[in-house]
């Protein structure tokens, strides 16, 4: 196959590295004077990836790319009707991310031209690692993802918490890779092949399960999936907001998408090795996440603890396996991170005196000053807590419907007792937004924070609630292809 | 989508009566939209009850003989399907919210003062999602309903509640939650079986495309178990009431009213609409359980009432021990119970809602519920003693008043299944007495001693009107039984067919 059409076949990924490059060239030119104009850019480079993943989604099968390699027989890029789902969210919410960014960036002394091109260049390690066909372009995938956020997190230079962040992040998240190549090493040295097909079709064999268990332990780190959470709450508290508003969101449901993909794929063959590992850090996850958050007092670890929750939800698909949980996950990971967008970058997006909100009581009697955007949040709020009829109960719903069918009644159990325990701080958020008198008042927001908490929380509810069988029928027809 | 959408009009009308002053308080700020919400709520509220008449002459228009009438169907997704419909009895608990509703309204324009117009939306909201609890024919759409009314009622209480409204909210919403998740599960459970989320269906027991049994009795104990764990939590049910008085202590008044009035006859309503038609061997073989902790809940939460010292907490464990009837009168399986649960749910809507508006009246005025600070009302309020005398008669289950029918026929009823149960049960009717008749003498009766209810105002021609109707329901229905029981007969039938009990 020709080099063009390996190209047109990874239009998505080559929109955004072609793009991710000119940039490179752009801002060294511009400086930062430009930056403004470069996220602009950015977003528009986004979006037309997210257009063209769509595109592909149409065409309702799988895309090959770069299969004639000797070294790697299965092809090194294969997106799948389920990685091309995965990928459409993740690009759309990096772009929705980073277009809310603008006055938190500005507010922060953060516009500098790096920050829309490490955006960027994550989105297409996410999409790179979803659309790997080998252990080889998932590791690059991973780590041109990983080495962006590193830097992201980081991004605030002169703000210890933020370099905090940023170091412990790159500590343990390379900690994680190494897991990950180690493990990958495993498997490849007891089936012979790096790619997916021919790890599926290697006989079974205590290496290649000891391979798999430190696969698995890699990605987990990369999805914060209990025990390997730790670093979440951390780097979420550090990290500016806006970055945490994009972590939370584009990078997540491509972390879940793909544990899901390589072990639907790759390990498809070998699931009795891993449903039960996949179950408990689903249950761990779940409720970790839930009990974790009740005594903290800071909005970003409380939402990080939340998003570790959320998290462990979408695994209950994942442990039950290909045919009942493929679609359920992407429609839980789907509903979680629209909805999450819209309540980070509601939330982050407060800014009092010029500094950024963090403490729940910061929320005070946020009814009576913006009470437009107050109700957004309890509505984005309740569809994260997964409570109807806001749109994430059916998230809730397919999970909880996949893990009955995969007969795994005791983790549906532990899913609803991690629901009620959360609801303990989403109420609590929630409270303070309704129910505080109102404190100091808050600086003026922009529009696009306004714009995104509005759409989000109007497709939560009432938009989803109603037509939520055109999303069911997407993410049926990923699942099938 | 299908069918006369009268249901569909009844359901959210009121939603769009919230829209409005939604919109309204966006746009025109909190003054504005806080004194046009009064007059838009309560013509909303009143549109709604008399597109709620309509539906109910409809209902009795129709001679098709179906067990479900009205209904409008349009498919939703996977199994599931938007699917409103009713039968007597849900037309019946519709009719009573939709008719208590905007004298909530009427009551709260005076009582709430801070943000007026946000209450008013979440009382639109909450009264949108509670004709949808009566009216859903699918299993997935009731719980949407179901557990979308915490969210309001979260809100009414932590909002505008008494001092203690943190953590009675936080009670009421997750007590309710953690039972409506088991529910969920058990639902996905039968959803995932049948294929099908319809209630027909599901009532009809028979798998709808092979036509095997759908749940067989073993299966029916645990569905019927974790069903039970939400309604008996909604209900609620010794030894899971505590939430109750809480919530009922810190709501505003017209929370109260709500919560006791039909909020907690979704827990009635859930048993006799789903546990004993789709799940009858289970509800057989719980019968014994049942008829124990209903037994337990009117003895225990009667004795509790006597020992209570604000009056709101009395009520409400009063509200435990009439729902005590209900459980029993249900768990009958005989015409004459059921019936009389039925009537029970519906005169201790209305006797509960007076009961708690007639404390939002000394309420208003002192700032206080301590028994202890009131006495001798009657030499101040002769007017309102008179109306508190009927409702604590009432309550009591005096002959004459709608509390008397439904206690004495789900006392029948239950002698008819076990002798025991009923014995039982008709304690709470004496314990009633005493703690009802020991709250009214130390309120309104004896020498006014509190030097600051000297100058206490009798009722305002409002709280007249409001009491008064409500006055005129309780005897009314106390006298002609026979209006609930024409409407409600056929779906007592249809429940007893379900259960194979006929005849009995």
């Amino acid at each position: 196959m020709d080099f063009l059409a390996d190209i047109n076949n990874a239009a998505p990924e080559a929109i955004l590295a072609g793009f991710g490059l000119v940039g490179l060239l752009i801002g060294a030119i511009g400086g930062d004077r430009i930056s403004g104009l470069l996220r602009l850019l950015a977003v528009v480079a986004l979006g037309a990836a997210t257009a063209a993943a769509v595109i592909q989604f149409g065409r309702g099968e799988s895309i090959s790319a770069f299969a004639s390699d000797p070294l790697a027989p299965d092809g090194l890029y294969k997106a799948t009707m389920f990685t091309i789902f995965a990928k459409v969210v993740t690009y759309g919410m990096a772009a929705a991310a980073l277009l809310m960014s603008g006055g938190a960036l500005k507010s922060s002394q953060m516009e500098r031209y790096e920050y829309p091109l490490l955006i960027v260049f994550a989105s297409l390690g996410a999409g790179m690692m979803l659309s790997a066909n080998d252990l080889m372009t998932l590791y690059v995938g991973i780590e041109t993802l990983s080495l962006s956020s590193y830097v992201l997190a980081a991004f605030r230079r002169d703000s210890l918490k933020s370099a905090e962040a940023g170091l412990k992040y790159f500590v343990l998240g390379a900690l994680a890779s190494g897991l990950l190549l180690y493990g990958s090493s495993l498997v490849y040295g007891f089936t012979g092949g790096t790619g997916y097909a021919a790890i599926a079709a290697a006989p079974e064999s205590i290496g290649l399960t000891f391979g798999l268990v430190f696969v698995i332990c890699g990605l987990a780190f990369k999805a914060s999936a209990a025990p390997f959470h730790i670093w979440t709450p951390d780097v979420y508290e550090g990290a500016p907001a806006p970055v945490v508003a994009f972590f939370s969101t584009a990078p997540k449901i491509a972390a879940v998408g793909l544990l899901a993909h390589i072990l639907f794929t790759a390990f498809g063959t070998h699931a009795a090795s891993w449903q039960q590992i996949v179950a408990i850090i689903s249950a761990l996850s779940m409720l970790i996440g839930a009990f974790g958050a009740l005594m903290q007092s800071s909005i970003k670890r409380i939402l990080a603890y939340s998003s570790i929750s959320n998290v462990g939800f979408a695994l209950i698909g994942v442990a039950a396996g290909v045919e009942a949980g493929a679609a359920s996950i992407l429609v839980y990971m789907t509903l979680y991170v629209v909805a999450t967008l819209g309540m980070f970058g509601g939330i982050l997006a407060l800014r009092r005196g010029g500094k950024a909100v963090d403490q729940v009581s910061d929320l005070n009697g946020l009814v009576k000053s913006k009470p437009g955007i107050a109700l957004g949040l309890m509505v984005l709020i309740f569809s994260v807590a997964g409570i109807p009829p806001a749109a994430g109960f059916w998230g809730k719903l397919q999970v909880f419907t996949a893990g009955i069918e995969a007969n795994l009644l005791w983790l549906v159990l532990a899913g609803a007792l991690a629901s009620v325990v959360s609801l303990g701080y989403y109420l609590r958020l929630v409270w303070a937004m309704f129910m505080k008198p109102p404190g100091d008042a808050l600086d003026k927001t922009d529009a696009s924070v306004g714009i995104i908490v509005a759409i989000t929380s109007l497709a939560m509810f009432p938009v989803l609630t109603i037509f939520i069988q055109l999303l069911l029928d997407a993410a049926a027809r990923a699942a099938g292809g | 989508m299908t069918g006369p959408l009268i249901l569909t009009l009844t359901t959210f009308l009121p939603l769009a009566g919230a829209l409005v002053i939604l919109a309204l308080r966006i746009v025109g700020g909190a003054t504005m939209a806080g004194s046009a919400s009064k007059g838009i709520a309560l013509l909303t509220s009143l549109g709604t009850l008399a597109v709620s008449i309509v539906a109910l002459n409809m209902f009795l228009g129709d001679t098709s003989g179906d067990q479900y009438l009205l209904v409008d169907h349009a498919p939703w997704f996977g199994g599931s399907s938007y699917k409103l419909g009713v039968d007597g009895m849900a037309i019946a608990l519709v009719v009573l919210t939709t008719a208590l509703t905007p004298l909530c309204i009427l009551q709260s324009m005076k009582s709430i003062e801070d943000r007026l117009a946000e209450y008013m939306i979440c009382f639109l909201v909450l009264e949108a999602l509670m004709i949808g609890v009566f009216c859903a024919m699918d299993l997935i759409l009731f719980y949407v309903f179901f557990e979308g009314g915490l969210i309001p009622m979260f809100l009414i209480i932590g909002v505008w509640g008494g001092k203690n409204r943190l953590y009675a909210a936080f009670k009421f919403f997750l007590y309710t939650l953690l039972g409506s998740l088991l529910l969920l599960i058990a639902i996905i459970y039968m959803a995932a079986v049948a294929g099908t989320t319809d209630v027909p269906t599901l009532q009809a027991g028979l798998h709808p495309v092979t036509g095997a049994l759908l749940f067989p009795p073993e299966v029916q104990t645990w569905l019927w178990l974790a069903f039970f764990a939400s309604f008996a939590v909604k209900l609620p049910m010794w030894p899971v009431h505590t939430w109750l008085p809480d919530a009922h202590v810190e709501a505003p008044t017209a929370g109260s009213v709500v919560l006791a009035a039909v909020l907690l006859k979704m827990g009635g309503y859930g048993f006799l609409r789903f546990s004993l038609p789709m799940f009858p061997d289970a509800s057989l073989l719980f019968q014994p359980l049942m008829f124990a902790l209903s037994v337990i809940a009117i003895v225990y939460a009667s004795l509790v009432a006597f020992r209570q010292t604000d009056i709101k907490k009395l009520v409400a464990y009063s509200s435990v021990a009439h729902m005590g009837f209900v459980t029993l009168g249900i768990f009958s399986f005989n015409e004459t119970g059921i019936q009389g649960a039925i009537f029970q749910m519906i005169s201790h809507g209305i006797i509960s809602g007076a009961l708690f508006f007639s404390v939002g009246v000394i309420y208003d005025r002192m700032h206080t519920r301590e028994i202890s600070f009131y006495g001798g009302l009657v030499h101040r309020m002769p007017v309102y003693a008179a109306l508190f005398m009927l409702f604590s008669m009432a309550n009591v289950g005096l002959p004459g008043t709608s509390g008397f029918v439904g206690e004495i026929l789900t006392m029948v009823g239950g002698f008819q299944a076990s002798t025991w149960a009923a014995a039982g049960a008709a304690l709470g009717v004496i314990f009633s007495a005493v703690y009802m008749l020991t709250l009214y003498r130390r309120v309104v009766f004896g020498e006014m001693t509190n030097e600051k209810l000297m100058d206490i105002k009798d009722v305002t021609l409002l709280e007249f009107f409001i009491l008064g109707l409500l006055a005129i329901s309780a005897i009314g229905f106390g006298v002609f039984p026979g209006l609930v029981f024409d409407l409600t007969e056929g779906s007592t039938n249809e429940v007893l067919r379900m259960i194979g009990q006929v005849g009995q």
